[in-house]
């Protein structure tokens, strides 16, 4: 086995990490359901939906997910290169500094200290720290990988490279701003530009936080956790390739019918399209993968996990580019559809992987079994459906919503006020949060699952 | 050696691949006209509306409001006109968000008067019994701070100096403060008794509000055509007597104008340009005038679609034609 105590303790560090930052940022989500049907939960100033909204969003995305990524990251580095992370203390120190950074980040939105920018919003401040962690980050990955033994690098570590290098690009671009004080910049870019550029962004740091991390989760985890290898490397280097090459084109169609130049949104809608075609190429190699061992869903703990995580990365990779159509985006952009189609990506696909991933590595990093597998099948379950609760009741009030928009008497009037579009909304939204609980039920066994697993040796005896 | 053996070539291979995207969608927009474009009628903001703006973005106001209203129908029924990439100029950072928890506010500038702000503000429920808007009150019971406003105007570029910043801050404060304004009930039922005297948070929010989609209003309720011709009269034309302007003149002419006004102006189902005689005046004012925003009696308006460049120009060639 390659690595070594320190890093071991470091990727357990991250992985204990994120499962804190998932249950704070869901605790965060819950409440916000809560307030749009009771809003006296506004709590004025730092409970209020605009400040918590983003606690919410960047918690989950940064703290959860980028701490969940850099686990699985230096666990899949040592492994696939045969090699120990060359700057461990390097990794440690991120590890800190990055905590020490998300709850800072955390508390400066609370307090409002925020640019608006949708998943850029934390200040200039904060930004040069990300920066810097990312620097410690990147150095230990290209470090590692100059001094791997392994001679090929497998297609997980593809997509880690393209994570690190897009992450950066993105990141400092988007957040080019002239400070007026420690804590308020206004932004490099006005008007039509800086929503084209936050857009580029805002997709990309999904693709390149919430796709390309965990596409490399998904290659590396599913053929360990089953013993099958990777159907097709062929077909993954041709996805790999073409998901690169297309995210960075379509940032506008989260700006369809705005003022941005016409054929930027036609580009982008465009290259939505396009992106079928590699995401899929993912999928169908996770599919094929399985051909001939499906009995494993059954059998194995972790295998439903992955091939259920992949089927909704599938979907959601087939329902967004669907959803940019100038018709259907005329109909469901601004309304819950939009929040329903997130939330299959990141309580589907991203926390599906990322779970069953973190499972993998702590039982080998603890060097026993699972606390429970039972357990884990009722974590599954229980996110599951409430994801689908969640998310499917969202879609029925989006389109409800939209339609309500649209909807116009004989004499062409408007049918509807606003306010009837929000009052036909609190059934849906009472479904919803029922969803979430459900959801975040599932998280907190899993919390325990692992905790258990990871718990010392001679506390165990 | 294949590139899969060596990750430095394959990161820059990444960068590589990852920037064609980037060039064409967003780099090479930032140079484009159609990505900036000014407009008159757009002012920046003064020195309060733009301390409200930071408020609505401290509150997080664009996660659930957007500010943009687009070009459908129904949208443009509820809102009003949709949104033009001009309004934008002085946005930075831009607020259009992606949700509509609550309605657009691309065009609530001047839709109700200040007090119902102030009333909305501080207890939605209070007016809408089935809004789920957080309540405001305790912004109106907050001094707005503007220590930072002159810098602020300064880093976007307003140019303002010291003096018009602390003007435009003292005019808003004596006109909100003074018991005649208009909508003091409002305001003071909501403000504190200690800060009467002051600008409040609230207050700064309300300026903002009542400032968003505005100006085009105000613009458009002028009429295009007038504030165009001020500029006009003031400006007179740019090429008078340019011989390439003439000519530039004479194709627009040609494909804009001849099918009615005739070949060379003769005449045709629209008057003759011969000569120096004008149903509504000959002065470079009264010329752009007519063509910007057409006449009674069938003479298009040509602002849309020639803008203001080429007008000149065709003023210039009917200069020639007026010679003979």
């Amino acid at each position: 086995m390659t690595g070594n105590g320190q890093s071991h303790a470091i990727v357990k560090g991250f992985t204990f990490s994120a499962v804190f930052w998932l249950i704070v940022g869901l605790v965060v989500g819950l409440w916000l359901a809560a307030e749009m049907f009771y809003p006296a939960l506004n709590i004025a100033p730092w409970l209020s939906f605009g400040r918590l909204r983003v606690v919410h969003t960047n918690g989950l995305v940064y703290g959860f997910a980028l701490a969940g990524i850099f686990a699985c990251s230096y666990y899949m580095l040592e492994k696939l290169t045969r090699t120990p992370l060359v700057f461990p203390r390097l990794a440690k120190a991120h590890l800190y500094l990055f905590n020490a950074a998300i709850l800072l980040a955390a508390l400066s939105l609370f307090a409002g200290l925020n640019t608006s920018r949708e998943y850029s919003e934390l200040e200039w401040p904060f930004d040069v720290v990300v920066v810097v962690i990312w620097v410690m980050f990147s150095i230990n990955v290209l470090g590692t990988l100059v001094k791997r033994r392994e001679k090929e690098m497998y297609v997980s570590l593809w997509f880690l490279i393209a994570m690190v290098v897009t992450v950066a690009v993105v990141y400092i671009l988007n957040n080019l701003a002239v400070p007026v004080s420690l804590f308020k910049s206004y932004s490099a870019y006005a008007g039509v530009n800086d929503a084209n550029v936050q857009w580029w962004f805002g997709h990309n740091a999904v693709g390149s936080v919430l796709t390309f991390p965990i596409l490399a989760m998904f290659y590396y985890f599913l053929p360990r956790s089953t013993g099958v290898p990777i159907y097709s490397h062929r077909l993954s280097i041709i996805a790999f390739w073409s998901v690169v090459f297309g995210y960075l084109w379509t940032g506008a169609h989260h700006l369809m019918f705005t003022p941005v130049p016409e054929w930027i949104q036609t580009v982008a809608l465009a290259f939505s399209i396009f992106l079928i075609a590699p995401s899929w190429g993912s999928v169908i190699n996770g599919y094929y993968t399985m051909n001939g061992n499906w009995e494993q869903v059954k059998t194995n703990y972790l295998t439903k996990f992955f091939l259920l995580g992949i089927t909704f990365y599938g979907l959601q990779t087939i329902q967004g580019p669907t959803q940019a159509l100038r018709s259907l985006t005329g109909l469901f952009h601004y309304t819950e559809w939009v929040v329903g189609h997130v939330h299959m990506g990141t309580m589907g696909w991203v926390t599906m992987i990322i779970s069953a991933s973190m499972y993998y590595m702590i039982v080998k990093l603890s060097g026993r079994e699972i606390h429970s597998e039972k357990l884990a099948g009722v974590h599954f379950w229980l996110i599951l459906v409430g994801q689908l609760m969640f998310t499917v009741t969202l879609w029925i009030a989006g389109i409800a919503q939209g339609a309500m928009w649209k909807a116009t008497n004989a004499d062409g009037s408007l049918a509807y006020t606003f306010l009837d579009s929000v009052a036909a909304m609190y059934p849906y939204w009472q479904i919803r949060f029922a969803g979430g609980v459900l959801y975040f039920l599932g998280i907190l066994v899993f919390a325990y699952n692992l905790a258990m697993t990871a718990r010392p040796k001679t506390a165990a005896a | 050696m294949s590139i899969y053996e060596k990750p430095v070539l394959f990161a820059v291979a990444a960068a590589a691949v990852i920037s064609v995207g980037t060039l064409v969608t967003t780099f090479i927009p930032l140079f484009m006209p159609s990505t900036q474009p000014v407009s008159p009628a757009i002012r920046p903001y003064n020195a309060v509306e733009l301390e409200g703006r930071d408020i609505y973005i401290r509150e997080g106001c664009n996660n659930c409001h957007t500010q943009t209203v687009r070009p459908l129908r129904t949208e443009v029924a509820r809102y009003g006109d949709y949104s033009k990439p001009e309004e934008f100029a002085y946005d930075r950072p831009f607020l259009w968000g992606s949700r509509r928890t609550g309605p657009d506010l691309a065009r609530v500038g001047g839709k109700y008067p200040d007090s119902w702000h102030y009333q909305h503000m501080s207890d939605p429920q209070g007016m809408f019994e089935k809004s789920n808007m957080p309540p405001y009150a305790w912004l109106a019971g907050r001094r707005m701070d503007t220590s930072l406003a002159v810098r602020k105007t300064a880093v976007l570029g307003y140019g303002y100096g010291a003096d018009e910043v602390g003007r435009q801050v003292e005019t808003f404060r004596a006109t909100v403060t003074a018991p005649g304004y208009l909508f003091a009930q409002a305001r003071s039922r909501v403000t504190p008794e200690s800060l009467r005297a002051e600008i409040t948070e609230m207050d700064a929010l309300v300026a903002y509000l009542q400032k968003m989609g505005r100006d085009l209003k105000e613009f458009r309720n002028k009429g295009l055509a007038m504030v165009q011709t001020a500029e006009a009269a003031e400006a007179g034309n740019p090429y008078a007597g340019s011989k390439k302007a003439e000519e530039e003149g004479e194709a627009i002419f040609k494909a804009n104008c001849r099918s009615c006004h005739g070949e060379k102006g003769k005449g045709g189902v629209g008057p003759s340009l011969e000569g120096k005689k004008w149903k509504y005046g000959g002065t470079d004012a009264a010329l752009y005038t007519t063509i910007s925003g057409g006449r009674p009696g069938g003479m298009p308006a040509f602002e849309a679609q020639l803008g203001k460049d080429r007008i000149w120009k065709v003023i210039t060639y009917l200069r020639k034609l007026g010679k003979r």
